[in-house]
């Protein structure tokens, strides 16, 4: 019993459990992602337009959830929010909520970063042959911005599975916390339980990020074959 | 050109903060007018009531293998339900999450082995006692730490918002202090020898030495002995006043020496003694 500490996994429903608790950690991070791109490029495409209000503003919600940490955005939007203003989110939604602000405001940078980078002749061009503002961003700015944006967006998505693991400060049961149980309630008889889990959980979230990141390579090796020839 | 734009951001930095906290304060009065949520009459309506209990200590609030919530705390917990005839939603928190968890109506009752301090007392109100405990101090047997003249210019592990870290913060006395988020995690520091002593509530390291030999509770009782109580928001009087009545009803009971030969008394060592930790004099 003493050598094999990996049946600590195995044990009861322990396995069940742990999956269990990624299931909640990357429905999470499935769900932000989704609405934070959608609302990521359309605040990006603002950012690109010359209204300096409008910049200021958005420039403001961009440095608000960069420059603060994760950790004490769930704690504001979790603990602090609801006392002042009575409203009482669960912590699942709270969760789903920083995640997709934090990730719309990262995104918002990387489209706009994307859009001006594409050449002004381009747009020049389409002004010539007749499109509207919006005609611009959606058949010349953007189709030919996203192959710049897509390996940082990858990269930023593999953020936001990772900083899941933040989740248990704020009463999520996600895959850490389920770990942190199992380690608690099975220390007696395995030694070196949190070795396994801890391992097992790591593997997880390889399974879950790898393969993006992967992807980002293969990515960006094809655009540097687009761009020399 | 360029310091002209720092220092606009700057400014824009400090206009975004004093609008959020302007915010933040301007509202409170809002907050406290709004009807309390956690009332017994509110809890009944509901059918629900929601209990912050911790989910990795054992014997007190852990999981077993089966995902079943038990302990010492979670069974007062189930039977406070039973009495109230409504279901127990556990909700599982840290023990630097608690004040806040009641403060945000994230739950209704803490039972997280939660002791009564007077900083404590300032922001939650606590019921009656159901439990006793003294910040303790465990290190290696073949080292042992058994003075607490011994500690010091040593490193010590805590768990942040525990009264040992509070212990320790207000009489130092040479000790370095190395805190952590969960219990999982500071042991998990000992026993990788970040630091050579690891101080707790003693009716949890008394648990904890018996499944791990090697280690020894060399200092049983440092500082006062405090207690252990339930708590509810500030202001909560409904909630508080019927755990008081409950508490007492369930000591005529002898509900508590049940729990602790149930739940605590199978990971104890013999040397522990009900006495030692559970309160049962509350008239």
């Amino acid at each position: 019993m003493a050598h094999s500490g990996i049946n600590i996994l195995f044990e009861g429903r322990n396995m069940v459990r742990l999956l269990g608790g990624l299931w909640i950690s990357a429905k999470i991070a499935a769900i932000a992602i989704v609405v934070g791109l959608v609302l990521g490029i359309v605040l990006g495409a603002l950012r690109t337009l010359h209204n300096p209000l409008l910049r200021a503003i958005l420039r403001l919600y961009l440095e608000f959830f960069r420059v603060i940490p994760t950790v004490v955005l769930l704690f504001l939007f979790y603990y602090i929010l609801p006392q002042n203003f009575n409203i009482n989110m669960g912590a699942e939604s709270v969760a789903t909520l920083v995640f997709a602000l934090w990730f719309a405001a990262e995104m918002s940078d990387i489209v706009r970063g994307g859009i001006i980078s594409v050449s002004p002749h381009q747009v020049d061009s389409g002004k010539a042959i007749g499109l509207n503002r919006l005609q611009l961003y959606y058949y010349v700015l953007l189709p030919q911005s996203i192959q710049l944006m897509i390996p940082a967006t990858i990269n930023l998505v593999s953020r936001v599975i990772k900083t899941t693991s933040l989740l248990l400060l704020i009463s999520v049961m996600d895959v850490i916390n389920v770990g942190q149980q199992i380690i608690e309630a099975n220390g007696q008889r395995y030694e070196n339980g949190s070795f396994w889990v801890y391992g097992f959980i790591f593997i997880l979230y390889f399974i879950l990020c790898y393969p993006l990141s992967l992807w980002a390579r293969h990515l960006e090796r094809k655009e540097l074959v687009n761009a020399n020839g | 050109m360029k310091l002209k734009k720092i220092f606009k951001g700057i400014v824009a930095a400090l206009a975004t903060l004093l609008i959020v906290s302007v915010a933040a304060t301007a509202l409170p009065t809002k907050a406290h007018a709004a009807t309390n949520s956690s009332s017994v009459s509110a809890i009944k309506k509901r059918g629900t009531i929601k209990i912050a209990v911790f989910g990795d200590l054992q014997p007190y609030g852990w999981v077993t293998k089966s995902g079943k919530r038990t302990g010492y705390d979670v069974y007062l917990a189930r039977q406070i339900g039973k009495d109230l005839g409504v279901k127990v939603k556990f909700v599982q928190v840290n023990a630097d999450s608690r004040v806040d968890a009641l403060k945000s109506n994230k739950v209704d009752l803490v039972l997280a082995n939660f002791t009564v301090t007077p900083q404590r007392k300032k922001q939650v109100s606590f019921a009656k006692p159901y439990m006793k405990v003294s910040v303790g101090v465990l290190s290696k047997k073949s080292n042992p730490i058994t003075k607490a003249s011994q500690l010091k210019g040593k490193k010590v592990i805590v768990t942040k918002g525990t009264t040992a870290e509070q212990y320790f913060t207000e009489h130092s006395n040479g000790v370095t202090l190395q805190k952590y988020d969960s219990k999982t995690q500071q042991f998990n520091a000992l026993k990788n020898g970040r630091a050579s002593a690891l101080a707790d509530d003693n009716s949890y390291l008394f648990a904890w030495v018996k499944k791990h030999p090697t280690y020894t509770v060399g200092i049983k009782k440092i500082g006062t002995e405090s207690e252990i109580s339930p708590a509810v928001k500030k202001g909560n009087k409904s909630l508080l006043n019927w755990t008081n009545k409950e508490i007492t009803k369930l000591n005529k009971k002898g509900f508590f020496t049940t729990d602790y030969n149930k739940n605590l008394k199978p990971y104890f060592g013999s040397d522990v003694k009900p006495s030692d930790i559970i309160i049962t004099n509350n008239k």
